[in-house]
């Protein structure tokens, strides 16, 4: 396929929007989420609900972190990851003389050649370049924007539950009781009133920061940068490149430890990319079907 | 390379890291027993319309009516089962609003509509008599959108992030295929007199070959997630449908004229058919519930992209 031809399934793409059908429109817009600025308050989960008007959907106790909610999902827009883990010293913390307390029984201590480090990063859809969710949806309910996300209007949706095992995040889910898919919106109806998402509104150091994606993108590599020159050499970016498996993501992240410690995909790739394949293949095996059974039919009369 | 049974897996179980152990990927909210439900009727129903018009051509009628009254009760189910399962299940006809290439599932609505359109009027004239030529017409078109019936079911499965149906996305249409065909040739040979049931004993050994040829293939193709496939309980069940499907082939082969046997090649085909499809499915939701699944292949391809580019 040449490399500029519409309505492609994967790789790069630079104007999502306008290759939806949107002959003029805003600039296209996402998040960027520093991880290494995040302080796990959740005020991003909480503004979000708020909102969105999403209801409750459990209080129960993860027993694994600080992370009680668990993971995105159909009532869950925004979700605070919490890892804590055991990494070697530095050699450059400096002693406080707080007082200690100790950890309770079965969490992680610090050792003589370790010491204890918290990541908290909050995870979002990341409103896919060539996102699956809306490739596979078969009513038209998920749409994309004219500001470049990927919405699910919920008045078209049926219920089919396409999406869910679609997404390579696993981020949309259906909501019990009420049958229908949803997701983050990006606050579509904040956004195209010139304001923030609510979840970057409410984000007390910065960590989660909205804006044109281009913008953001040239931010989120001087801030790596940045870290590196600072002795943080495992910062990385995650999801920024428009080559990767989805085209890149709208919404992308600085992490500071391998995306599968957050629960994120190492290599996400769009489902839909292999959809030629899959339909060849099919054609192949009804091809199949077809002869043999007519060959079933072959041979002796009436028998 | 996959591991054969029983030995040890290849999985490099230091190296993988997860969040807790939670999964990354969403598992599918499809219900059991509707989705493998549907997957199984669609398959039957559509194998049966092309024996069916190809039993009309050759002059069997009785198993031409068999096979157009199975190709629309099977539809008809499959259509029931398909809605039983939506969320919204009064919206089902927005899946008609449009037509969307990238969604098999919007492909497989408009295969399966005027499918089962076809072969309900077809069955509708064989046993009302009216109409006989226009039934004909009707069974013999349904006969060939048929085909497609046996396939798309597989794509719908592989068009997702879940590791256990996207992997095997080249192999599992054929796996459909195969056991679509001696699913109808099973039903066949439960409904319709040795006299005439020649080519239903054909199809259901021909089709339990393809079905178990492409199914070893496929286990092969999925790498280390191919072990969703032989453990747990999705293993178990396919285990059985092997059984099953060997099993009625058999009694298939060497029925000749005693229905009685060609009755249990029937049910065991049709009993093999369901597992397998039920197997599947329960197979790909086992490999979206480990996240092991779904990082440690993409981690496995990452490294080969680094060492590729040296």
């Amino acid at each position: 396929m040449p490399e500029d031809s519409a309505n492609r399934l994967s790789g790069p793409l630079a104007d999502p929007a306008g290759e939806a059908g949107y002959a003029e429109h805003p600039e296209r817009v996402g998040f960027f989420t520093d991880t290494s600025v995040c302080i796990g308050c959740k005020a991003c989960e909480v503004a979000c609900k708020e909102w969105n008007l999403l209801p409750e959907d459990g209080l129960d106790l993860t027993g694994m972190s600080y992370d009680n909610t668990g993971d995105l999902g159909a009532s869950t827009w925004r979700h605070v990851a919490f890892i804590e883990q055991e990494v070697p010293r530095r050699g450059t913390e400096v002693d406080l003389g707080m007082p200690g307390t100790g950890p309770p029984g079965g969490q992680t201590t610090p050792t003589d050649d370790g010491t204890v480090r918290w990541l908290m990063s909050s995870d979002v859809c990341k409103h896919c370049t060539h996102a699956a969710c809306l490739d596979v949806c078969p009513t038209g309910a998920l749409i994309r924007t004219e500001h470049g996300t990927v919405l699910v209007q919920d008045d078209v949706c049926n219920g089919c539950g396409y999406c869910v095992p679609a997404c390579p995040y696993g981020v949309i889910d259906i909501r019990p009781g009420d049958g229908r898919a949803f997701k983050c919106t990006l606050c579509q109806d904040r956004i195209g009133a010139g304001m923030q998402p609510a979840c970057a509104t409410a984000c007390p150091t910065e960590s989660i920061q909205y804006g044109p994606l281009d913008e953001l993108r040239e931010r989120a590599q001087q801030r790596v940068d940045d870290l590196h020159a600072r002795g943080v050499p495992e910062a990385r970016l995650y999801g920024h490149e428009p080559t990767d498996g989805v085209g890149g993501d709208g919404a992308f992240f600085l992490l500071l430890d391998e995306p599968e410690v957050y629960g994120l995909p190492p290599d996400p790739v769009v489902t839909t990319r292999d959809l030629p394949s899959m339909w060849k293949h099919a054609a192949a095996a009804a091809g199949t079907a077809a002869a043999l059974i007519a060959a079933c039919f072959a041979g002796r009369r009436a028998r | 390379m996959s591991p054969r049974r029983g030995e040890p897996t290849v999985v490099p179980e230091a190296d993988f890291r997860s969040y807790y152990g939670r999964p990354v990927i969403k598992e599918p909210t499809w219900k059991v027993p509707d989705v493998p439900a549907y997957l199984y009727l669609g398959g039957m129903a559509g194998a049966s319309a092309t024996m069916a018009a190809l039993a009309d051509v050759t002059g069997r009628p009785v198993l031409a009516r068999n096979g157009r009254l199975a190709a629309a009760g099977g539809a008809a189910a499959s259509v029931v089962a398909l809605i039983h399962d939506l969320g919204r299940p009064e919206r089902f006809l927005n899946m008609l609003r449009v037509f969307k290439p990238t969604s098999p599932l919007s492909v497989g609505s408009w295969i399966l509509a005027p499918f089962s359109g076809l072969a309900s009027a077809a069955a509708a004239s064989e046993v009302t008599g009216y109409y006989r030529g226009l039934g004909r017409l009707a069974g013999a078109a349904a006969g060939a959108v048929a085909p497609a019936m046996t396939t798309y079911t597989a794509v719908l499965l592989a068009d997702t992030a879940v590791p256990g149906w996207h992997e095997v996305h080249r192999e599992l249409p054929f796996v459909f295929a195969g056991s679509a065909v001696s699913s109808a040739g099973g039903l066949a040979l439960l409904t319709t007199p040795p006299a005439q049931a020649g080519p239903a004993r054909r199809m259901a050994v021909a089709g339990s070959a393809l079905e178990l040829a492409a199914e070893q293939r496929m286990e092969k193709a999925a790498g280390m997630v191919g072990e969703v496939y032989r453990i747990g309980r999705p293993g178990r069940v396919l285990r059985a449908a092997r059984a099953l499907t060997v099993a009625g082939a058999a009694a298939a082969a060497v029925s000749g004229r005693h229905r009685a046997i060609g009755a249990v090649a029937g049910l065991c085909l049709t009993a093999a058919g369901a597992a397998t499809r039920w197997g599947i499915f329960d197979a790909g939701r086992e490999s979206a519930r480990d996240p092991r699944y779904t990082v440690v292949p993409q981690r496995q391809r990452l490294a080969e992209r680094e060492s590729a580019q040296g």
